[in-house]
């Protein structure tokens, strides 16, 4: 009210739940949120209480505001608020203000979106002020009414709640909450490496592995000039957007076909496919090493797939040492979907250009495999050089967020 | 070596076409309806891109209308048939094997009520003249088959079209439109409007070493097409917009480059894909040429199927080299196979392991030897893991 500023309440998800540990992933959270708004001018964020207060100049758009900092992995909701000084005066003056600026800011509503009945939610955070919660609502419901004519209570299907919060020094009215994705802040979990196919599933592992505040770097394998360029470039525009998310990604591009071959030459056919997935993983593994990567992500699913079947996960796991997150395991397809649709990959995943998995596609895959029998056939090849002539030959991209 | 065989897809511009083009934008860039000078010069730029463009195809210049290319081209021939016609009748004859410019306007006819009739063709591509009699009936308003099939460069017997055409025309009393898409055949064969009797044709810059997103569409004098695009008046209040000047001039120059050499480039293609027919069944067993061998297929085109291959990663083992072919038509590889090869019922092997190569006057021996080598190479590679696949056993 002092100066022509936006202020936003950003409230922390389960970071509010940390113990000793709470101050550090609150101060990591008010880092990623100052990082998104770093494109902006004049933004103020401040860690107070346990909440987190955003201020920008007037003239930001609310829209772009809300769109960034609800991207922030640990953000539980924002809120868009007019934040009223209450430092000085005693409590009938302080709630004559408060009334004010609800008064001011109902009218607003009623003007905008037409809203014709309300109710007031008050909380009182500072213990100190001398009016209890149930009270402030009742006073400055009041006041509303008898500034906005038009206006009705109804506590059970009001058109708009109106929150008023009433802190140490300042209080705030606002109206909407708008979910964040929660989680916990980038950062606050190591680095992960993705084996991102291209597919809808492992876009989602990532992101839900960034969520709990993993940073991601990504492995992609291809079988050129079995598969398409423009494979490639879709995974990199997968990676863009994910990127909005996870921050900063890089992309290590291997071709596989040169093993392929070998597996095909050497390996019985319907193995090919659980043979190539534990290559993949291997490889994986190589490069997360090298890249400071705790763990492997995948987008696998029990089920979903020959090579995802409970006996073949089995023989695949068993290719690494590192442990490998599988976050949709246990999922179902549809559920995955969703989550691709609200993330913003799903229209890119499913442009039909052909992944190296569909490559030497056998005809009646081993959904059962044995390991020994498949530890067996992997004895016919030269593992060792294999690897080192596909990480030698590999290709890495840095994926920048888009602003 | 760079060698670009997708000369269907589009072609390398003429370095003169590209040069007149930046004379066009960065000094004579007036608008043609000005009354200025600068005005004048366009406008003459453009009268005499029109008497290029005529000329390369034995038509008159107020005949000539300039469009964004083949697209334009053919939609404005087929919906502006149907403006025309329709309350005549509601028939439209085309062909099974057309570019998607032409079948996709058929296709929304349908839906507005046409009756489209899709003719069949042999396992060359020919469309069926039995049929095409058979379907003449008095309701026909729009016959609209293409000159050269872009994927297997089959010529269509338009003058035949055309006799029957007037035969129904006499019999009936009414009046057919015949259109053709000749966006294939531009500088690369005939256009012999009259003997073929089409009162439409549409023809593209950019295959013929011109710019992109412009065409022209030929109208026979005196047939009166109804206007798809309002405006300004431009084109004789045909097609409004200010004109695309730069392209509009280099599709000038390159029609009348592509008009001068005809004759010998036709004799030059034929060498060519001569020596790239001979070099690929010499070297390699198991091929299936599906473009008509005789005279009847154009110089520039030849499809081939190789066994045992996916025509994709063939295309992306020549890449690697440099070397560019295609499979199916551009314009339709975003979509699932080639209904082109479906409907000569070509068995799906043979669709998937078809390569098509089209060539240009910028093609050399060398070039096409280079490519019959690596090919070859690409070929047998792939053979030999395909043969590998599923031998193995425990």
């Amino acid at each position: 009210m002092t100066e022509e500023r936006n202020t936003y309440i950003v409230r922390c998800g389960e970071v509010a739940l940390k113990g000793q540990n709470k101050p550090y992933f609150e101060r990591m959270l008010v880092e990623r949120i100052k990082k998104v708004l770093k494109k902006f001018e004049g933004i103020e964020v401040k860690r107070v209480e346990g909440l987190i207060f955003v201020k920008t100049p007037a003239d930001l758009s609310k829209d772009l505001v809300l769109k960034n900092v609800g991207r922030v992995f640990g953000v539980d909701s924002i809120s868009p608020a007019v934040e009223i000084d209450i430092s000085e005066g005693d409590a009938e003056a302080i709630l004559d203000r408060i009334g004010r600026a609800a008064v001011e800011y109902m009218q607003k509503l009623i003007e905008e979106k037409g809203v014709k009945t309300f109710k007031i939610d008050a909380k009182r955070a500072n213990k100190q002020f001398p009016v209890e919660s149930p009270q402030i609502g009742r006073i400055i419901g009041a006041k509303v009414l008898i500034g906005c004519k038009v206006l009705s209570v109804d506590v059970h299907h009001p058109d708009c709640v109106l929150f008023v919060s009433v802190r140490r020094g300042l209080a705030y009215v606002y109206e909407q909450k708008v979910a964040g994705f929660g989680g916990l802040p980038l950062g606050t979990n190591g680095k992960g490496l993705v084996l991102l196919s291209g597919g809808i599933d492992s876009p989602v592992a990532a992101f839900m592995m960034a969520k709990r505040g993993m940073w991601i770097d990504a492995v992609h394998f291809h079988s050129y000039p079995y598969t398409s360029d423009r494979a490639w470039e879709k995974v990199q525009d997968l990676a863009k957007i994910v990127s909005q998310y996870c921050g900063r990604i890089r992309i290590h591009s291997i071709n596989l076909l040169p093993i392929q071959e070998e597996i095909v030459r050497n390996c019985p056919e319907e193995e090919t496919t659980i043979l190539v997935r534990r290559f993949m993983m291997k490889i994986a593994e190589r490069v997360a090493k090298e890249t400071d990567c705790l763990m492997l992500i995948t987008g696998e699913n029990l089920g979903q797939v020959a090579s995802q079947t409970a006996e073949a996960l089995v023989v695949t796991d068993a290719a690494v040492q590192m442990p490998v997150m599988r976050p949709l395991i246990a999922m179902d397809k549809v559920d995955i979907m969703k989550i691709a649709r609200e993330i913003d990959t799903y229209e890119t995943s499913i442009l039909p250009y052909e992944d190296c998995c569909t490559v030497f596609l056998p005809k009646h895959p081993a959904t059962k495999p044995k390991l020994q029998r498949i530890l067996e056939s992997e004895s016919r090849l030269d593992c060792e050089t294999l690897i080192g002539a596909a990480l030698e030959n590999r290709e890495t991209v840095t994926i920048y967020p888009e602003d | 070596m760079f060698v670009y065989l997708d000369n269907s897809s589009t072609t390398r511009q003429h370095d003169c076409v590209t040069d007149l083009m930046v004379k066009m934008m960065r000094e004579d860039f007036g608008n043609p309806s000005s009354l200025h000078r600068m005005g004048v010069t366009a406008e003459k730029a453009l009268k005499s891109a029109r008497k290029q463009t005529a000329l390369s195809l034995g038509v008159g210049e107020n005949e000539i209308y300039f469009t964004s290319g083949g697209t334009e081209g053919d939609n404005t021939a087929v919906f502006g048939a149907w403006e025309a016609g329709k309350r005549a009748g509601k028939k439209i004859l085309t062909s099974a094997v057309e570019h998607p410019a032409v079948l996709e306007a058929c296709r929304r006819l349908e839906r507005l009520g046409a009756q489209v009739v899709y003719l069949g063709v042999d396992r060359e591509g020919r469309i069926d003249l039995q049929q095409l009699k058979d379907e003449l009936t008095e309701d026909v308003i729009l016959i609209t088959v293409m000159h050269v099939n872009n994927e297997l460069g089959t010529v269509q017997p338009l003058e035949e079209i055309g006799k029957l055409k007037r035969e129904a025309e006499k019999r009936w009393g009414t009046r057919i439109l015949f259109h053709t898409d000749a966006v294939q055949s531009y500088g690369k064969g005939p256009v012999e409007t009259d003997r073929w009797g089409v009162d439409m044709l549409s023809v593209s810059g950019h295959k013929i070493h011109g710019p992109k997103g412009i065409g022209a569409l030929y109208i026979r004098s005196g047939v009166h097409m109804p206007s798809l695009v309002w405006g300004g008046g431009q084109e004789k209040g045909f097609r409004s917009g200010t004109e695309n000047m730069p392209a509009i001039a280099g599709l000038g120059l390159a029609a009348e480059i592509t008009a001068e050499g005809r004759e010998e480039r036709i004799a030059r293609l034929r060498e060519l894909k001569a020596r790239l027919l001979s070099g690929i069944e010499d070297s390699l067993p198991d091929v299936r040429v599906n473009s008509p061998l005789g005279e009847d297929c154009s110089p520039s085109i030849l499809n081939v199927s190789f066994s045992g291959c996916r025509g994709e990663v063939l295309l992306h083992m020549l890449e690697q080299k440099d070397i560019y072919v295609s499979t199916g038509s551009a314009c339709s590889s975003h979509k699932k196979g080639s209904h082109v090869l479906s409907a000569v019922r070509l068995p799906d092997e043979a669709i998937e392991g078809a390569v098509r190569f089209s060539l240009s006057e910028y093609n050399t021996e060398e070039q096409i030897d280079f490519a019959v080598k690596e090919l070859a190479a690409a070929v047998e590679s792939q053979r030999k893991l395909r043969s590998a696949f599923g031998k193995k056993k425990r």
